[in-house]
């Protein structure tokens, strides 16, 4: 059995004054992850504060874009399409899809890539993966 | 401060729709509201406590009890932890019992996802405005479903679990079921009907995902002397606790649940443990989320759950944990897409010797009804709550 990813239609993602740099990053191909500059600790989503410290002494710093799965599913709809957790190698587990391959092949602790999807009506790219 | 023994369950109701095509959710609420309160021999003018989530129509509490006439509220909690809260809510108003901020709480639900023909659990939405996370998980897919399809994989990878496993969970409830004439789904089925429904969302098939249906419940609280007052059985409130487990920075572990915290708290408070617990409503919106509460609150050993709940141990009258005996979520109904109320009431009737006579549990004394509200598999909150007949 083989059931290809689809190259379903993404909503874009609503952009906010505190991610506005992740996303324009997104649209120049680089990938950020948050950064607590008080712990030394990368965390995802990115946000305006540190959620280990609570203080706002945090940046985007850009990640290597390599991973392994930590989780994932198949939803068997028209459009077969895999939300995963992907564990990125500077520890933060994100809620991502694994695209462009054979669902069915996927497993657990396999080792994947980034690559930025397009997404609907114009708006920034998201970070999806796909077996390294 | 405990609330052990400080207020009692005097009235429970569950609507009888699964499809409410004839009547809006606030007629629901007043439906149900009315019903718990013929259950416990009062009238709306005794309630001085109003309990609701923001599943309610309105602001808050407002709408709502302006609907039904409340006059005499001096104590609202809409305190909203998705299907758990009205678990919660039991315990919230045994609290403002104690400290006598009211007499007498009315906690309502009603919902009708199912007549507006809403995609529950498998389309991505948003909540409300301005959620931090939704632009990093919408464009991903995050639904109802493939949250909790998440967390059953890593389950499964780390423990080996299987999916046989999990459909004894939904064949327990499904034998419980056709004694139930409300249900949606009262056929029997086989762990072999699980395993050949089509795959939703890997590893869930569509009989690991409960039912989408319209109605809603009612429970009324009450103080000891009122309860002892009144002439229903008695069910007191042991405990009752609350958690909220999130994604931790991205640094999640999918393999327990927010039950961990709420059940050790709430046992605590009831001064029991879980091998005392007769009956037991375990939130069911997927055979996963049983299977995860069932480790979490201490009924088997994280990663033994599987094991635990196959060859029917979950069955009233054969197996050592029945549970969900008015065949939970994933038979019965999910009304408005929020099961705890259900929950409470099932257990409810275990204690008032009520339940349909097939899955009543003989001597039913102690009882748990745990609730899991918001995605199991990103953030989420856990309810659990201990009562006893008196």
């Amino acid at each position: 059995m083989a059931t290809q990813a689809a190259n379903r239609a993404i909503p874009a993602p609503k952009e906010d004054p505190t991610t506005k740099p992740f996303w324009d990053a997104a649209r120049e191909g680089r990938f950020l992850i948050g950064l607590c500059k008080d712990t030394g600790k990368h965390f995802w989503y990115p946000r305006g504060c540190s959620p280990f410290t609570l203080s706002n002494n945090v940046e985007l710093v850009e990640a290597k874009g390599t991973g392994t799965i930590y989780s994932f599913t198949v939803m068997r709809s028209k459009e077969p399409h895999a939300p995963a957790y992907v564990e990125l190698d500077e520890g933060p587990r994100i809620f991502t899809n694994i695209v462009d391959c054979d669902l069915d092949a996927l497993k657990i602790g396999q080792k994947v890539k980034l690559v930025f999807k397009p997404t609907e009506e114009g708006g920034a790219p998201v970070p999806m993966f796909t077996p390294a | 401060m405990s609330i052990n023994g400080a207020a009692y369950i005097v009235g429970a109701f569950e609507h009888p729709t699964r499809k409410a095509e004839g009547q809006s959710v606030a007629q629901l609420h007043a439906e149900v509201a009315f019903g718990a309160l013929q259950d416990a021999g009062l009238t709306k003018d005794d309630v001085d406590g109003f309990f609701c989530t923001g599943a309610a129509p309105g602001l808050g509490p407002l709408n709502m009890a302006d609907y039904m006439g409340l006059t005499k509220l001096r104590h609202v909690d809409s305190t909203d932890m998705g299907g758990c809260s009205y678990v919660m809510h039991v315990g919230h108003a045994a609290q403002a019992i104690k400290e006598g901020r009211c007499n007498i709480a009315l906690i309502t639900l009603a919902g009708r996802p199912r007549a507006e023909g809403m995609a529950t659990g498998t389309v991505p939405r948003s909540w409300a405005p301005n959620i931090p996370d939704d632009p990093f998980e919408i464009p991903m897919a995050r639904t109802v479903v493939t949250s909790y399809a998440n967390v059953a994989s890593r389950h499964m990878y780390e423990y080996g679990t299987t999916s046989e496993q999990l459909a004894w969970i939904k064949v327990a409830a499904s034998q419980h079921a056709q004694h139930n004439p409300h249900a949606m789904l009262p056929k029997v089925v086989t762990v072999e009907d699980v395993l050949n429904s089509p795959m939703v969302a890997d590893p869930l098939h569509r009989l690991d995902c409960c039912v989408i249906s319209d109605g809603g419940g009612a429970l009324i609280v009450a103080r000891p002397e009122i309860a002892k007052s009144l002439k229903r059985p008695l069910v007191k409130v042991l405990g009752c606790a609350e958690a909220t487990k999130n994604q931790a920075a991205g640094y999640l572990d999918l393999t327990y649940s927010a039950a961990r915290q709420s059940g050790a708290a709430a046992f605590e408070e009831a001064r029991v443990t879980p091998k005392d617990i007769q009956y037991a409503s375990i939130y069911d919106s997927f055979t996963i989320t049983v299977l995860m509460q069932i480790e979490d609150l201490g009924f088997a050993e994280k990663g033994k759950g599987g094991a635990f709940v196959a060859d029917g141990n979950l069955i009233s009258g054969v197996g050592k944990l029945p549970f969900n005996t008015d065949g939970g979520g994933l038979c019965n109904n999910h009304p408005a897409n929020r099961g705890g109320m259900t929950k409470v009431i099932e257990a409810v009737r275990q204690l008032r010797g009520e339940a349909h006579p097939k899955v009543q549990v003989p001597g039913c004394r102690l009882a748990l009804a745990n609730g899991i509200g918001g995605l199991l598999g990103h953030r989420h909150g856990s309810a659990t709550l201990i009562m006893e007949r008196e």
